[in-house]
């Protein structure tokens, strides 16, 4: 029987994605030919330059491709967790066995190529956590159905930051989250994620911030009312808390009003009002709570103390846990410093290059920034530049375009699937592309931090392209074993 | 799907993937169609950072003689998309003096890819390099004339002396290693490649800095960004005082001349090294510039191998000078005491024969004095088998001992880049070799007379003087003139009326034994010479040596290899040596001609 099924995988096989595919991969390879450095460039073919190189590469993917669709689909299933712990013990081998470039630790040398296990990584950990969470009897009822995934997930990241140095391939691994959430976890959490993204930037843009009129700390002040309010609208559903927590903001608001009109004519210690208020108010919400037993807002209370110290906790992290590249990169994005030689080069030049693309670009290979290198990595993670550099406007919405369609093309796939296994496997692909797309198009459009990882199919690198490759066609492959199945 | 409470969210993920990308496209239409200002910044006013190099640290001799310096060099740099625009090159050529064909001839040759790989017009590329600062005079001034050239200044290194070319190492161009490992590096940056260059890299380098121009789309400079705000000043590099004594330098280099072999000499109190010679060598300058790369091939296929540092990385049975690490260990551990006297048979002493002729019984003063080799033997045998019959505690202990005075291994804690370890063997190496209760005393007799397994480079010989002459400690032998260098001192668990004996009886070698024939008058010295066997060729000639005995200043190990008599080749140039450092000058005259104008191996080249 396997035999026919094999003949039958070309009718059951999503062609749509495979030419989407193919659409990314040849537009990115004319771009990285676009990107390589002179007017007079060689042959597209000349494997002594990167484009040569990743032709090489694509080869290599599409026959990896192919080999991955004639594999039966249920060997996939059976290696899953021995994929798993192989993939363990190279990552934890590599920072021994890679060469240190720049501070990365992440690459093995292979004879005249170099390799990127964390690449490969991705595709396992959607494998293992498609399986463990597609059982039959698996359902994400409390918070304690996802320990399993989040180890699953959290082990290998947390290798790949802290032992081979490479922040941006461990924080894709966030890309989970999206799928966890389809598959019941509490949308709080993805609320919780943005809160505390944005309070991070505003205790770390704001947190200094003098007030006009006297000192205090304007940041904390503001997220600690923000956060009454939104943890109050979200979380409680109880008038009478609700009517507490208006109470609260009320007083808040008041006190700090009454404050800011004396400190005109005596300087007030907000500082310490701030933290008066908040011992007040934990009081006052330990006091209610017991009398009138609506212990809800016990959490309320305690989770006004958190955000506190989560403020706290940010400034610590962007002072001493963070490198001094990465503090400043975030600072450069939130307009705290200016430094077009240094830090904020990248990204300044990166806006200079796409800006000047302006309607419909300045034509394929006629690219002035991306041609005389004032965009680093511009062949890498910046490869969006010559996109837009050379393709416009009209050229770069493309690209995006079909990016987005093929991202909601896969949660189509998704959503087709019997197999729930299968289908938290084409959640894992779309979430890992999607979060690509984002962090990387979004630092090159300097809206995001720069976070060094590659645009799927754009970047030149094979590492990537073959970790891509490799996620994408095994779901074509258990997407077309549904077909078979019903057969 | 069938009762799937969840099955809404699909919209909601599906709706962030589209958030994300209607962002993303107002944000490219604010930068593509709205924001004016990125156009302009990129057509006139595109940011470049131009690298400004410092001048790279001097290295000075112990008494501030300057040994390496920097000459400035230009090179002339031409980006070819320029060059359209009403080009004189018949003025252009007259400039720097060349012909109109020699000018087409290197156009021809930056354009051609085949030779140079990293070509564009876009670019600048090298038209002409290491031009003095008179061949670029003329068209420094009409400069302005010529769109696209610019002159570009480096440095190069040069140097005072023909001498201490392995000490001082070289300066050469960053690899791709080097890049990857260290961020300070760029592409066409240079560093220090070996010996001193390379393990002060950091302090001689300086830090670079920065100038960040506007560059218009055509890849002209339009001047400095906001008023020159963001650059930053080139830091040179520091200079390096070094210990050597280039006089004691150059002597030791010329009577070396004609032979392979090496010298070092260090000053005992404080581990300073004061010459380090090895032949074959080069002329430092040899390894500078444009001549380097075709200067380095040379020398790499020079089959004498110059490019070895002989005194550091060549290691050699050390032969009859360990005989006076043998008394001071066997004394200490009790085999011996000054007054045991032991049988000897001359030429006909078994199982070691004596190659000398003097009386017996023998003590301790006359068996270094004649270099007697049954008596170091039996000293070693009853040391070896004093407490037991076991042989691997002893013979462990003893290696200790040995150890103790640098010998086979590499110092770590110095600066010298370029080192041999050299072995004193193991009890594990002789198991291997016999089995655990394969070998005796007898099996490794050699030992006692420094030849079999072990080997030692010139530099632990030198030391190994020096850490007698202290009577009971060393600082590991360095190069930089700094007082850090001091804190590295080693001391040694032997006794220091064991040293007594030993110093009295190698001031016996330079008065009445192999060494008298190179002492003088005004010195008291103290030595001992050696003829190492060698398997290869002819006997190596070493010695090692202090002066002066009552208060050292001056420790001195000469190897010349396949020279025969260490008495004959090894004591004269240690002795000269020692003569020029403490005297100051070198009366000798004769002598010196005599051994540097005889020439021991036909194939060492003078570079």
């Amino acid at each position: 029987m396997r035999a026919s099924r094999n003949g039958n995988i070309w009718q059951h096989v999503d062609w749509l994605t495979i030419g989407l595919f193919l659409v990314l991969v040849i537009f990115g390879w004319l771009n990285i030919y676009g990107a390589s450095y002179t007017f007079d460039q060689t042959s597209i073919f000349d494997f002594s330059n990167r484009a040569g190189k990743q032709f090489a590469w694509i080869g290599g993917s599409v026959l990896m491709g192919i080999i991955l669709l004639l594999i039966d689909y249920r060997t996939y299933d059976v290696l899953t967790y021995i994929a798993y712990g192989a993939m363990l013990l190279l990552l934890l081998a590599t920072p021994f066995l890679a060469h240190d470039i720049k501070g990365s630790m992440s690459w093995i040398s292979l004879g005249p190529v170099s390799l990127q296990p964390a690449e490969f990584a991705k595709c396992i950990v959607a494998l293992t956590i498609a399986k463990y969470m597609g059982r039959y009897d698996y359902k994400i009822r409390t918070w304690r159905d996802l320990i399993v995934p989040f180890v699953l997930i959290g082990v290998p990241a947390l290798i790949i930051m802290v032992l081979q140095k490479e922040t941006g391939s461990a924080l894709v691994f966030a890309a989970f989250l999206l799928v966890f959430y389809r598959q019941g976890m509490s949308g709080y959490v993805l609320w919780m994620g943005v809160a505390a993204v944005a309070l991070f930037i505003i205790s770390i843009r704001w947190g200094a911030v003098a007030l006009p009129l006297g000192t205090g700390s304007l940041g904390i002040m503001v997220c600690m009312l923000l956060l009454t309010a939104v943890e109050v609208y979200f979380i409680c559903r109880d008038h009478y808390i609700r009517y507490q927590a208006l109470i609260m903001v009320g007083a808040i608001t008041a006190i700090y009003g009454i404050c800011l009109i004396i400190n005109i004519w005596v300087p007030m210690p907000f500082d310490w009002i701030s933290m008066g208020i908040v011992i007040a108010l934990v009081f006052y919400t330990v006091f209610v709570s017991l009398y009138w037993r609506k212990y809800m807002l016990l959490i309320l209370a305690a989770f006004t103390l958190f955000c506190i110290g989560y403020t706290h906790a940010c400034d610590f992290v962007f002072t001493r846990v963070l490198q001094p590249h990465q503090r400043i990169r975030i600072e450069v994005l939130l307009g705290m410093k200016e430094d077009p030689a240094g830090a904020g080069y990248n990204v300044n030049q990166a806006r200079i290059a796409i800006g000047s693309g302006r309607f419909f670009g300045k034509g394929y290979l006629n690219g002035t920034q991306t041609k005389l290198q004032f965009v680093p990595e511009q062949d890498t993670d910046f490869i969006f530049c010559t996109v837009g550099e050379e393709w416009g406007f009209v050229g770069s919405i493309g690209v995006l375009l079909v990016y987005l369609y093929f991202i909601l093309h896969l949660i189509e796939i998704a959503e087709r699937q019997r197999n729930v296994s299968t289908r938290i496997y084409a959640y894992s692909v779309a979430s890992i592309f999607l979060f690509h797309l984002t962090i990387n198009v979004g630092m090159v459009l300097g809206l995001l931090p720069v976070i060094g990882i590659p645009l799927p199919f754009f970047s030149y690198g094979g590492s990537s392209l073959w970790g891509f490759t490799m996620l994408l066609f095994i779901l074509l492959r258990l997407d077309a074993a549904r077909m078979e199945q019903l057969n | 799907m069938i009762n799937d409470p969840t099955y809404r969210r699909r919209y909601v993920i599906s709706g962030i993937a589209v958030v994300v990308v209607l962002v993303y496209i107002v944000r490219l239409f604010y930068l593509q169609v709205i924001d004016q200002s990125t156009k302009d910044q990129a057509d006139n006013n595109a940011l470049v950072k131009q690298t400004i190099y410092p001048s790279r640290g001097l290295i000075y001799d112990r008494n501030g003689e300057l040994l390496v310096f920097n000459q400035p060099i230009y090179e002339i740099t031409m980006v070819m998309r320029e060059m359209k625009q009403g080009w004189d090159t018949a003025a252009f050529c007259a400039c720097l003096g060349i012909t109109d064909k020699e000018f087409d001839e290197r156009i021809a040759e930056i354009k051609d890819r085949r030779k140079n790989r990293g070509y564009s017009r876009w670019t600048p590329q090298v038209f002409m390099s290491q031009l003095k600062k008179e061949d670029i005079a003329s068209l420094q001034e009409s400069l302005f004339l010529f769109p696209g050239v610019q002159i570009q200044k480096r440095t190069l290194r040069d140097y005072t002396y023909k001498a201490a070319a392995h000490v001082l190492g070289s300066v050469g161009e960053v690899n791709q290693n080097d890049i990857d490992r260290d961020d300070y590096y760029t592409r066409g940056d240079y560093s220090g490649r070996d010996g001193l260059e390379r393990t002060y890299e950091k302090q001689l380098r300086g830090e670079k800095g920065v100038e960040v121009l506007m560059r218009d789309s055509r890849g002209r400079m339009q001047g400095s960004y906001k008023n020159g705000e963001l650059d930053r000043t080139a830091k040179a590099g520091t200079d390096l005082y070094t210990t050597l004594d280039i006089q004691l330098q150059l002597l030791a280099e010329e009577l070396l001349s004609g032979k392979i072999g090496s010298a070092v000499a260090i000053e005992p109190k404080t581990g300073e090294i004061l010459a380090l010679a090895s032949n074959p060598s080069w002329n430092p300058k040899m390894l500078v510039g444009k001549e380097r790369s075709k200067n380095y091939n040379a020398l790499l296929n020079d089959k004498t191998k110059p490019l070895l540092n002989r005194a550091t990385q060549a290691t050699y049975p050390p032969g009859s000078p360990f005989k006076t690490i043998q008394a001071l260990v066997c004394l200490e551990q009790g085999a011996i005491t000054p007054n045991t006297l032991y049988p000897c048979s001359g030429p006909g002493s078994s199982p070691i024969k004596c190659t000398h002729h003097h009386g017996s019984p023998v003590a301790l003063d006359k068996a270094i004095e004649q270099s007697c080799n049954p008596y170091f033997w039996c000293a070693f045998r009853d040391l070896m088998q004093k407490d037991n019959r076991d042989i691997h505690k002893p013979y462990e202990k003893w290696r200790n001992a040995v150890m103790q005075f640098g010998l086979g291994q590499k110092f770590t804690d110095s600066d010298l880049g370029e080192q041999s370890s050299g072995s004193i063997p193991s009890t594990r190496l002789y198991d291997k070799f016999y089995g655990p209760n394969g070998w005796k005393a007898i099996t490794i007799r050699s030992l006692s007379i420094g030849q079999g397994e072990i080997i030692v480079t010139p530099l632990q010989l030198a030391n190994q003087a020096a850490a007698i002459a202290n009577e009971g400690y060393y600082i590991s032998p360095h190069l930089n003139k700094n007082d850090s260098m001091r804190i590295h001192r080693h001391n040694i668990d032997i006794q220091k009326k064991h040293f007594d004996e030993v110093k009295a009886g190698m001031h016996r070698v330079m008065v009445y034994g192999t060494g008298r024939h190179y002492a003088i008058d005004s010195l008291h010295m103290a030595g001992k010479t050696g003829t190492a066997q060698n398997p290869h060729g002819r006997d190596h000639a070493i010695f090692i040596g202090f002066a002066p005995v009552e208060d050292p200043k001056i420790a001195v190990a000469v190897v010349v290899e396949n020279a025969g008599f260490g008495a004959t080749w090894a004591a004269p140039i240690a002795s000269m040596m020692m003569e020029q450092y403490l005297n100051g000058e070198m009366k000798r005259k004769d002598l010196k001609k005599n051994i540097s104008e005889r020439v021991l191996n036909e194939s060492v080249k003078k570079w």
